[in-house]
């Protein structure tokens, strides 16, 4: 593995992995936003980028010309990994297999799930409190997805490190590491494997059982490979993503003191503040292969290359949303993608929303005043899906 | 904004977002998938309109039809 070149010219050569597009993307989007519509790398064996909130749309919504097949920018292909279904499949496979998905976790049926949400978030503030601060990525952001996801799916929450290993494995490290890569998706498969064996033998009120007692329009039940590719979607889906938007929401409320005030003061404003937070910290970059040329915004795009579908530069452009650089939290009209467009729209997204507003309702119930400990570095993931994973807070009022 | 106004959800477009169903939950409703519908004839009551207005600019979909009379 070599370390990659560092970028001189975003415009031409982008580099989604750079650590200047770690630490800070949003001037980056801007400048290549400002350059083209789609803009283009020879990085990664060829890659586009539509920047501005039209081109993600138009590209989104054509399902023609851009395959899921393959959803991460990687440094190699073809795929290495099974398929994911829904989020690997095209239509027409994708809609039955993403309705089987759906049921669970519609508004009503996540609610069920907030006393034990609340609790977590309870218990890892405990952890804390009595102390003068925290890494709040590490001991409280962190664990609040992957415990909630172990909890729905009916695996053991003590299990959660191994989760987060794999995640980091597969989304952080498999970027150029297919070793790594390819032995953390045999782990998860061998992990649920174990996990749907015991089921057929002792059934439980789960969604791991839930997803082997489905049955496809033929009345036939999910092959194991389909279960298994399901099982791993959600437990890497639904866990450093949510992490993120809780994350940057804190690191957000730590360094402006007047949103904090406000939201104390206001907390009803929360589920307005919260989509604020979604559109302006939106952590999750999809991806698409190219199948077919065609035309996105006037740019022509040819087969071959994949295309870094960013909903978070969506999200920023000024066109749809006025002062787009400026977080509101009080923003009335807000119609962002931060989980995504289409009929690959995230299948999590009311469970993302719900763990969000707990976690940082909780958290102000406790921890009113916060603010960032300015003497350590805040830490950002890179590559795919980014928020804080080391986030240094003080407690209390600045003395 | 004088007359009545209806609302529809165009159901080739919406995803299930759900942001209709949390600005103005007394006039979506959400079937088994999440995906939204205008709570009968989509008639929207004179107290609701603005709701109905924050909805439409709400959905990424643009999924919401509004229709004045």
């Amino acid at each position: 593995m070599t370390e990659p070149r560092p970028v001189t010219d975003w415009i031409h050569d982008f580099d989604h992995t750079d650590p200047r597009w770690t630490e800070n993307p949003y001037p980056i989007w801007d400048e290549l936003r400002s350059a083209s519509p789609v803009v283009h790398t020879d990085r990664f064996l060829g890659v586009y980028m539509p920047t501005t909130f039209e081109a993600v749309k138009e590209i989104s919504y054509d399902t023609d010309h851009f395959s899921s097949r393959r959803i991460i920018v990687r440094n190699e292909r073809p795929e290495v990994v099974q398929p994911a279904p829904p989020i690997t499949s095209d239509p027409p496979e994708h809609k039955p297999a993403k309705r089987l998905l759906l049921p669970p976790f519609t508004p009503d049926a996540v609610r069920l799930l907030e006393p034990r949400v609340r609790a977590i978030c309870n218990e890892l503030i405990d952890d804390f409190i009595e102390d003068d601060g925290c890494d709040a990525a590490a001991q409280y952001t962190k664990h609040i997805p992957v415990r909630a996801i172990a909890h729905m799916l009916g695996i053991p929450e003590q299990d959660s490190d191994l989760f987060i290993k794999w995640i980091h494995e597969v989304l952080e490290l498999g970027i150029t590491d297919t070793a790594t890569l390819m032995r953390a998706v045999e782990e998860m498969s061998i992990y649920f494997i174990g996990h749907i064996a015991k089921r057929k033998q002792h059934p439980t009120d789960d969604l791991i059982s839930s997803l082997m007692n489905a049955r496809d329009k033929n009345g036939q039940p999910l092959s194991d490979p389909h279960v298994l590719g399901s099982l791993r979607l959600l437990l890497i889906a639904g866990i450093d993503t949510t992490w993120s938007a809780i994350g940057a929401s804190l690191w957000h409320l730590a360094k402006t003191p007047a949103d904090r005030d406000r939201l104390l003061a206001e907390p009803e404003l929360l589920p307005t503040a919260i989509e604020e937070f979604l559109r302006a910290y939106a952590p999750v970059t999809m991806a698409r292969e190219v199948m077919k040329e065609t035309v996105i915004s006037g740019c022509p795009v040819k087969p071959g290359n994949m295309v870094l579908l960013s909903f978070p530069a969506a999200n920023r452009d000024p066109s749809v949303f006025p002062d787009a650089d400026q977080v509101k939290i009080d923003r009335k009209e807000n119609p962002h993608v931060a989980f995504g467009l289409g009929i690959h729209r995230c299948v999590g997204s009311n469970l993302a929303r719900m763990e969000m507003t707990v976690a940082i309702e909780e958290w102000l119930k406790r921890v009113p005043d916060f603010r960032l400990d300015t003497s350590q570095k805040v830490k950002w993931s890179e590559g795919t899906v980014r928020g804080p994973r080391q986030l240094p807070i003080l407690f209390g009022k600045p003395s | 904004m004088s007359g009545t106004i209806k609302i529809h959800v165009d159901q080739d477009k919406c995803q299930g977002h759900a942001r209709c169903k949390a600005l103005a939950p007394k006039l979506f409703e959400l079937d088994e998938f999440g995906n939204a519908h205008e709570i009968g004839d989509g008639t929207v009551p004179a107290d609701l309109i603005e709701q109905a207005w924050l909805a439409k600019a709400n959905c990424p979909e643009v999924a919401i039809e509004i229709v004045e009379d």
